[in-house]
Formats: C-alpha cells, sequence, structure tokens
C-alpha cells in the first residue's frame, strides 16, 4: 500500500498536473480571500473556505481521473493485483495519493489564516477549526467519490465527467430537497454533505457529521474494491 | 511445483477455457502453445491470481490462488503479453516499486537488483524514462519485473513478441538460463520457439488441452503413419511394384526424377512397423541399391496443425 501511494504520489509531481491543480486552486482562494476576507474586513476563514468548496468540484475530477483509469489502459493494473497487495490495499494506496495532493491545496489556505493574524485579525478559535475539519473531511468525501468514478472506466475524460456531475449533484441536493419537500428530502438529506459541511463551518462539533463523512468516504472505497473485483470475475 | 486441476472459466456465456488440468515440476520449462484466442493468456491471468477461475483450482507449492492468494502471489513472477509498465517512471524506479510493491526485504533486494538488470541486460538504460525505450527494452524490462524477488515461478506470456529476430534469440537464451533456478511456464504461438526452449509442450486448442509432451515426443508419435524418402537406383515403374509388395508399406510416391534411373521416393507405412529392413533385403535381391534412406519425422509445426485443426473437423 505505502508502495503504490509513494509512486502515486510521485507520479502527480513528476507531471505537471498536481502544480497546476495546486496552483489554480491557490489562485483562487487567493481571489476569495484578498476581495471577500480582506477587503470585507471579516475576522474569519470561514466564508473563504466554504467558497472554495465549490471549486474542490472542479479541481477533484481532474485529480483523481487517471488515479485507476490509466493502471488499466497501460495493462500496469495486471502488475498491482497480481502482487501480494491485495485489491483494497491497493485502492487505499491510490486514495492516499490523491487525497495527499488535497492535503497540500488544504494546507496552503493556513497562509491565509497566518495572513489574517497578521493583519490583526482575531478569528473564532471554534469556528476556525470547525471549518478546517470540515473543509478537510469534505476533501476526503470528494475524493472518494472521484476514484470511485475513475474505477468505472478506460477513459479519463469519462471518468473526469462522471465525478463531475457527481460533485455537481452532491453540491444542489441541499436545493433539490427543499424544493421536493417532505419524504423525497429526507431522503435526500441524508446524501447530503454539504449540508453537514455548513454546520461545522459555523462551529458546531457534531461527532455523528464527523461519523458521517468518514464513513462516506469509506463506503465509497469499498464500493471502488466492488466494481474492481467485479470485473476481474467477469472480464478478463 | 504448480498443479492445475479442471480449470474452467465463462466469461459470462462464453466458454474461454474448459477443464485444464496440467502439472509443471520444480526446475521444469514448459511451453504452452496454441493458436491465438486458443485461452493461453485466460489460464496464465488465472494461475498469478489476475482473475478468479469459474471452477477448478491452482496450486504453488501446495497453496491454493483462491484460498491463500498471497501465498502464491508472492511465489510467482508474471510477465503478461503487454509487459505492465509505469511509462513515466526510470528502469531503476520502476523496479524499486516492484519490490516494495512484492514486500521484497529491502536487503535483499539491494543484492538482487544489480544481477537482475544485468542479467536481462537494461543496467546501461537504467536511468532513463521507460516512455523512451524501444519496445524490446521495455520487453526485458518487463522480464526483470517478472524476475524481482526471485520467484520460484515465472510465468511468461509470449516474451518474445513483437522483437527483432537477435533480440527473440538472446530471449530465449535468457529463458533457458533462468530455467536453472526457476520453474517456467512460457506461452507462445511461435512453434520453433517451443521447440527450442521447452522440456515438455502443453498444445491447447478452443479452451481444451489437445496434447501433452516433449517435443520431440509429440512429433513422434504423432500421425498414424511413418515416413521415409529414398532415393534409389532402378527403373521407376519395377521399383514401385515392388515397394509395394512390402507388408505395412500404405502409399508410395515418386516425388522427383534425380538423374537417369534414379528417383527419390516419399513412402508412408503404418507406424508400428519398422519397412527399412525389408525394404533394404527386397531390393537387394533384384540389385536396386538405396542411395538414400531418410525418416522423416512430423515437424512441430505438423503436429500443431494436426491438432488444432482435427478439432475442428469434429466440430
Amino acid at each position: 500500500m505505502l508502495a503504490i501511494w509513494k509512486r502515486e504520489v510521485q507520479a502527480y509531481f513528476y507531471q505537471p498536473i498536481a502544480y497546476v491543480l495546486i496552483g489554480l486552486f491557490f489562485l483562487v482562494s487567493s481571489i476569495f480571500f484578498t476581495l471577500g476576507t480582506v477587503a470585507g474586513g471579516y475576522a474569519e476563514m470561514n466564508y473563504l473556505l466554504s467558497n472554495v468548496t465549490f471549486i474542490l468540484i472542479f479541481v477533484i475530477p481532474i485529480l483523481t481521473m487517471r488515479i485507476l483509469t490509466e493502471d488499466r489502459k497501460n495493462g500496469t493494473e495486471v502488475l498491482l493485483v497480481t502482487s501480494p497487495a491485495s485489491v483494497t490495499q491497493i485502492v487505499l494506496g491510490k486514495y492516499l495519493a490523491s487525497f495527499t495532493v488535497f492535503l497540500v491545496m488544504f494546507a496552503s489556505t493556513l497562509i491565509y489564516t497566518a495572513i489574517l493574524y497578521i493583519l490583526g485579525g482575531k478569528p473564532e478559535v471554534p469556528m476556525l477549526i470547525g471549518g478546517y475539519t470540515g473543509f478537510l473531511l469534505l476533501g476526503a468525501c470528494f475524493t472518494a467519490i472521484g476514484v470511485f468514478a475513475s474505477s468505472l472506466t478506460e477513459s479519463q475524460i469519462v471518468s473526469a465527467i462522471i465525478s463531475f456531475v457527481f460533485l455537481l449533484i452532491v453540491n444542489l441536493i441541499d436545493a433539490i430537497a427543499s424544493f421536493l419537500g417532505g419524504f423525497f428530502a429526507k431522503v435526500l438529506d441524508m446524501f447530503s454533505l454539504l449540508s453537514r459541511y455548513n454546520d461545522l463551518n459555523s462551529g458546531i462539533f457534531d461527532i455523528t457529521s464527523i461519523i458521517y463523512y468518514l464513513s462516506f468516504t469509506a463506503v465509497f472505497i469499498f464500493l471502488t474494491t466492488r466494481v474492481i473485483d467485479k470485473r476481474r470475475w467477469s472480464q478478463g | 511445483m504448480v498443479k492445475i486441476q479442471n480449470l474452467t472459466k465463462y466469461y459470462g456465456e462464453i466458454k474461454a477455457i474448459e477443464d485444464v488440468s496440467f502439472n509443471v515440476s520444480k526446475g521444469e520449462i514448459l511451453g504452452f502453445l496454441g493458436p491465438n484466442g486458443a485461452g493461453k493468456t485466460t489460464t496464465m491471468n488465472i494461475l498469478t491470481g489476475y482473475i478468479p477461475s469459474t471452477s477448478g483450482t491452482v496450486r504453488v507449492d501446495g497453496y491454493e490462488i483462491m484460498e491463500e492468494p498471497r501465498e502464491v502471489k508472492k511465489r510467482i513472477g508474471y510477465m503478461p503479453e503487454l509487459p505492465p509498465l509505469y511509462m513515466d517512471m526510470t528502469v531503476t524506479d520502476f523496479l524499486d516499486f516492484c519490490s516494495a510493491l512484492k514486500e521484497v526485504d529491502k536487503k535483499e533486494w539491494k543484492s538482487q537488483k544489480d544481477d537482475i538488470m544485468e542479467l536481462v541486460k537494461i543496467t546501461h538504460v537504467r536511468h532513463r524514462l521507460i516512455r523512451n525505450l524501444s519496445k524490446g527494452y521495455r520487453q526485458r524490462v518487463g522480464l526483470a519485473q517478472a524476475l524481482v524477488g526471485a520467484p520460484d515461478v515465472l510465468v511468461l506470456d509470449e516474451p518474445t513478441v513483437g522483437l527483432d529476430p537477435k533480440q527473440i534469440i538472446e530471449i530465449r537464451k535468457l529463458i533457458k538460463a533462468l530455467g536453472k533456478n526457476h520453474t517456467i511456464i512460457l506461452s507462445s504461438h511461435i512453434l520453433p520457439e517451443v521447440s527450442a526452449v521447452c522440456e515438455r509442450v502443453v498444445i491447447i486448442n478452443e479452451g481444451k488441452i489437445v496434447a501433452i509432451d516433449k517435443p520431440s515426443e509429440l512429433s513422434k508419435n504423432l500421425g498414424d503413419y511413418s515416413r521415409f524418402t529414398m532415393t534409389i537406383a532402378g527403373p521407376e515403374k519395377k521399383v514401385k511394384e515392388l515397394l509395394q509388395q512390402i507388408y505395412g508399406v500404405k502409399y508410395i510416391e515418386v516425388q522427383s526424377n534425380i538423374k537417369d534411373d534414379e528417383y527419390s521416393y516419399i513412402i508412408e507405412a503404418d507406424k508400428d512397423l519398422d519397412i527399412r529392413r525389408p525394404v533394404f533385403h527386397k531390393l537387394a535381391e533384384v540389385g536396386y541399391p538405396i542411395l538414400e534412406l531418410k525418416s522423416l519425422s512430423l515437424s512441430l509445426e505438423d503436429v500443431f496443425l494436426q491438432l488444432t485443426t482435427e478439432e475442428k473437423e469434429v466440430n
């Protein structure tokens, strides 16, 4: 698992992709920070964080689109599957590699918090911690969705589109739920990543939200291993 | 070392292989032969644990692939038809990755690494990106990858496909050398390759095993008759008549007139009868000397065609 993680992280940084994505993310978040937080005079990070989650809808699909598709296309899947590593270990290694790149993006936002303090802002600590925890967990879930999408196809583009659509739906699910109302709203709310995020971002620390995010991630990683196993059974 | 029993694999409705069974003993080089689409790759994929079988068992060193996949996978080095390479890595980085993936002890790997690269002759390209290597070198890196961790069993799927003749000879030599320390299962649809390298051959056609034997035995035992070419000095008609009288002769054909009254013949006779002596005596009686006599054994090619086309006729 560690070997796969290491290789994939290296692959991200040997190629321009990680730099481009991190750069893009950094650019957009700096715009929000400058125009929103600083110019608006808000001594908090939550405005920025809730806005940049939107960027993740674009960034995560590109980040994860090649993670499993490439192995199928180049035939390296054979190498991984016939090694002593289990499918779960393979998927976890891949997932953690993508998540590591996300962590770098995440870390870049800490700079703004530092700047905020330097500028003399005194953000509320619980809100700060809540906001960052929520952002981290949301990233974990989004990455899991992206990795899952890349297990479904051999094409990077198709993989990116699937995860993009998936993430878009996740982002719109609250709006759809409130439009439908009643029973459907309750069902859809079970899949609402953002409503829980908003809670955390407001500094409401609810252990159930954290468990929710972690299990959401675990379920998608599990589904990914199932997809790979299923394909091994059905085709060569 | 490797025991395969009643292996069957369906892809949905399509039967890829049926009831495939064979054993490979330690240190043996086994050739796995068949036309394209016969089920060679499917068998190898199952044996290496890449895909599960529909039914049947594979045991390597006593471990069953479905029950203890880790133990089996540790003991097998697999080189698929398309070498599984990460194009964005250098040769050494890639091999280091493989050693970590295969959980090879770090110290052990250090001692192996140079030897493996030396063996497959990739030492001088070790710092180059695999993307920039030629097909022949990629194939060698693929082979090096299978050797990582010194597995007991090597499974090589068409290792010489797409190489130039010089490289093919080199790879064959290499495989022969590897056969001293490894059990090797090698697939191919190229017959001379198998007869050059392998000690035993499994011929598979349309998913079923049609023959298992040594290459030399295969060509000897197959076919219902033995064939000879003879050059005999003497009038064609008379010689033919005399030959026909010999017990066991089934078919005589004049191949060519060499000069004056020297003719060469092709003679087919019952497999169990050695007609050479009776032919000699018969012709000696009348004073027609035999100038040349040669037994024609079926080439592996003939055997292969016979086995794989007979099947079709039955269907």
